[in-house]
């Protein structure tokens, strides 16, 4: 049983229908990238696994399962105790969902009290603990710093550790890299690389950047206007697929050394 | 062109307040006809202080001026005053705040620091300052309540102005060769009109209201003129005894500031730049 | 690597700080020295704050130095002003990275892309139909969308009617600051191609402010590195992966994601966060950061020195 199953998922927003039939399976420690262009509808989709669908948005037709279970059938209860702890989501820009007016620190022992029950030092200890896990030096000092005084690779990196605070078994990243610098965003894609090497986090990334979902994905789920038109191991989609659209995407995606205008 | 219009036309507060503005302003412009040729000033002692009958509708004051004429020829000193008063604060302090905010530096510094030393001071005071070393007279009310209103169209234009002098397409215009005068007009001013016209239609009430309370204190128009503040002035000592001296005028002011009032509001419903 | 009389602009010891509140300074270009040549894309490559923008604001008077001189035809244009600055307002030009700031959202795109014109005095008003139409040509749009208003179009036609702005008054130079960073990767491709054939048949010369490496290894002659201010290497465009040298430019290169790359190598990632600007570190910019950090990189500065016709390198590592 795969641990994630999208079967014929239409989504819409009120009488809108922005996602058709969408299908697509993520097994454990797998990592699945999910690309395509503006208004191509990845980012609805990851969402609506998560249950975070805004405003009038829901799942008008099919199924999402995760480790067996319906997930739109979930009550808010379930979902609170789902999150955080079997499925999180990392935005594209983590800064941005701290309160700016809290210390980091605050915020995050925040958090892990909404799913243990500590004491605030202990929980200070456990978030300066998990950030020192996920390579980032002195915790302590990054728990006592306001967002702001951070760098944006920084913060997206602390949003992680959050994320992964207790270890879950799928970690959804809606653009993680969209907004950083090259190094940066080298940096992070290295971290995704080793949570699944080590703890076998099973990883979804929607991501316009080709190059990124190709490096990480183990398979890749190419989708425009809506629908999925092509999806397959990385191997397939980058070597063998005939589709017209992947291989215009793949054309136009400039490589080191590539094809030159000039 | 037609949708805006019925914006307009289709809001029935604004149609209403909009004859009886409009109403308001005719009374002032046709005051010698409708005061049947009484002249204002003109009074018989004699005559003084006479409760309204058929000869005189609102009675006379103390001087034995025909009140209902004084109260017509008022509504052109309030009127005229008023909206001299409105405009200059407007035309003032929307080019002061567009200069503020698109020139920065100095300029900015300079008038911004002139501006709150204005706002420092409680208004009606500084215009009785000013009305005093000046001396009283409806010019000078206007001038002084000019100075302390300037700095609120100002600090709102440059604020307008600093949302949008940043902008890539103001850095665009400015490097493909747009005049600083181009940018001032074209770019800079659009941005605040909408807003700063609303203001000024919703303070016309009000500064109507401190300009009477002006003459109401003597420091603004001068007898003879009839001038509705002043009149409530000149009937405080009969407000029990002659009541009409201060009614007639006090409902003018009350009536006349209800309807601009109600107008300026629903010209604010019409434009409200939120939904633009 | 390319002809001197064919030099355009001349940038020379270009320093630009900014005091802070707190009277620091706050260095944003450092003594840069970096030339434009006729009718060729030099694309500035760096990551966010190393001073690309910044620079490139110098060369459309949107800012000027604090110290150095920028010399275009043999006349310094951080001295302009007034009338001589307007004029030459002709010949050097701009695109923006957004095209959904890049223009008064009242103006028809009519009015936008013939305002440089009409500020010029180059056409009347009553040629202004006739001229955007040919400008919408040019970028390959179709005439009647001369009286749509910029948001009833896509990302890349407003890119495209951007670089009809600046085209219209046929400047020798124009600045791009990522001109193609907020579009989708499918029409990047086609505004890159539209740029390039223009360039040629208008003999353009492109200042090209751009992140990714990949993109602009494809369409640039010559490659400028930046980092924390400095220009710390000059390459050939063509090629430049296999001859890039600066450990900075290597770890650039290093941080590219390609789809023809080799997915089973690790990715190596430069330790630590660049210094602040506010505190530049003495001797090399770079060096505590660099895997080849020698005692030499800590003391002194290194300068940009010629290695091979067309690249130059600031550190000890290379040159004399």
């Amino acid at each position: 049983m795969s641990l994630l199953e999208i079967q014929n998922v239409d989504i819409s927003y009120g009488k809108n229908l922005t996602v058709k039939n969408c299908s697509m399976s993520l097994e454990k420690g797998e990592i699945c990238s999910i690309v395509g262009e503006s208004g191509s509808g990845k980012t609805t989709v990851i969402r609506a696994v998560m249950g975070l669908l805004p405003g009038a948005g829901r799942v008008s037709a099919g199924n999402i399962t995760y480790d067996g279970r319906d997930l739109l059938k979930l009550t808010p209860k379930e979902w609170r105790s789902l999150r955080g702890h079997d499925i999180s989501m990392i935005f594209q820009d983590s800064g941005a969902m701290m309160n700016q007016t809290r210390l980091i620190g605050d915020s995050y022992v925040e958090y892990i009290l909404t799913h243990e029950d500590l004491s605030k030092k202990d929980a200070w200890d456990k978030g300066v603990e998990v950030i020192e896990r996920m390579r980032l030096p002195d915790g302590d000092r990054i728990m006592r710093s306001y967002p702001f005084q951070l760098s944006g690779g920084q913060r997206q990196r602390v949003g992680i550790a959050m994320g992964m605070t207790y270890q879950p078994k799928l970690l959804l990243a809606d653009e993680p890299t969209s907004a950083l610098d090259v190094t940066t965003q080298a940096q992070i894609v290295r971290q995704f690389m080793e949570l699944r090497d080590e703890y076998g986090t099973s990883i979804i990334i929607v991501t316009h950047n080709l190059g990124v979902a190709a490096y990480m994905g183990d398979k890749i789920v190419v989708m425009k206007r809506g629908e999925v038109v092509d999806q397959g191991e990385r191997e397939y989609i980058l070597h063998q697929s005939e589709n017209p659209y992947t291989k215009l995407l793949l054309d136009a995606v400039p490589t080191l050394g590539g094809k030159r205008y000039v | 062109m037609d949708t805006n219009k019925n914006k307009f036309l289709s809001n029935k507060g604004f149609v209403l307040f909009s004859v009886l503005a409009l109403i308001v302003v005719l009374i002032a412009i046709f005051a010698p006809a409708l005061a049947g040729g009484i002249d204002p000033t003109a009074g018989n002692l004699a005559d003084a202080i006479m409760a309204p009958d058929s000869k005189h509708l609102f009675g006379t004051d103390k001087m034995g001026r025909d009140i209902y004429a004084r109260v017509l020829y008022g509504a052109r000193v309030s009127l005229a005053s008023t909206f001299v008063l409105v405009l200059t604060v407007f035309v003032i302090g929307t080019a002061l705040g567009v200069i503020s905010g698109y020139f920065g530096g100095w300029v900015d510094t300079v008038i911004m620091r002139i501006a709150d030393m204005m706002i420092a001071f409680p208004g009606l005071v500084l215009a009785i300052a000013v009305a005093g070393m000046l001396g009283a007279s409806m010019r000078n009310a206007i001038i002084a309540i000019a100075l302390v209103t300037w700095p609120k169209y100002a600090r709102m234009a440059r604020s307008l102005v600093l949302k949008i002098r940043h902008t890539d397409y103001v850095y665009a215009a400015i490097v493909t060769g747009s005049s600083t005068w181009r940018m001032l007009w074209k770019y800079m001013l659009p941005n605040t009109i909408t807003t700063l016209v609303i203001t000024a239609a919703t303070d016309i009430g009000g500064m109507m209201m401190e300009l009477a309370a002006l003459s109401f204190l003597g420091f603004g128009a001068q007898p003879p003129t009839p001038e509705w503040g002043s009149m409530l002035n000149e009937g405080r000592d009969f407000m029990q005894s002659a009541p009409w001296l201060m009614v007639y005028p006090g409902l003018a002011i009350f009536i006349t500031v209800v309807i601009f009032n109600m107008l300026g509001d629903n010209l604010r419903d019409i434009l409200d730049p939120r939904e633009e | 690597m390319f002809d001197e009389k064919d030099l355009l602009i001349d940038a020379r010891h270009v320093t630009r700080r900014f005091p802070t509140n707190d009277g620091r300074l706050l260095t944003a270009c450092d003594d840069i020295n970096l030339k434009f040549y006729k009718g060729k894309t030099l694309g500035l490559v760096g990551e966010s704050g190393c001073g690309k923008s910044t620079f490139m604001r110098f060369l459309v008077w949107l800012d000027s130095p604090t110290e150095g001189e920028i010399f275009f035809h043999g006349k310094d244009i951080t001295k302009m002003k007034g009338k001589e600055l307007h004029d030459n307002r002709q010949h050097i030009q701009m695109v923006f990275q957004d095209p959904t700031t890049s223009f008064n959202p009242k103006m028809k795109i009519k009015e936008i892309v013939c305002e440089p014109l009409l500020n010029f005095n180059r056409i009347s008003p009553s040629e202004v139909d006739a001229k955007a139409r040919e400008l919408l040509e040019l970028v390959e749009l179709p005439g009647d969308f001369a009286d749509r208003f910029p948001h009833n179009m896509s990302g890349g036609q407003r890119q495209r009617v951007a670089i009809a702005r600046a085209i219209a008054l046929e400047p020798e130079f124009i600045v791009m600051d990522e001109a193609t960073s907020a579009l989708d990767v499918s029409v990047q491709k086609t505004v890159i191609e539209l740029i390039t054939r223009l360039q040629r048949e208008k003999n353009i010369a492109i200042g090209f402010i751009c992140h990714d490496l990949g993109l602009i290894e494809s369409f640039a002659h010559q490659v400028a590195v930046m980092y924390l201010g400095n220009i710390v290497e000059v390459m050939p465009g063509e090629g430049l992966s296999n001859v890039c040298c600066h450990p900075y430019s290597k770890a650039l290169l290093d941080s590219v994601f390609d789809t023809k790359m080799d997915f089973t190598q690790k990715i190596k990632s430069i330790k630590g966060e660049p210094p602040s600007p506010l505190d530049l570190p003495t001797g090399c910019p770079f060096h505590n950061r660099c895997p080849n950090c020698m005692d030499r990189c800590m003391k002194e500065k290194p300068k940009l020195v010629e290695i091979a016709p067309g690249h130059e390198v600031a550190c000890h590592l290379f040159g004399k």
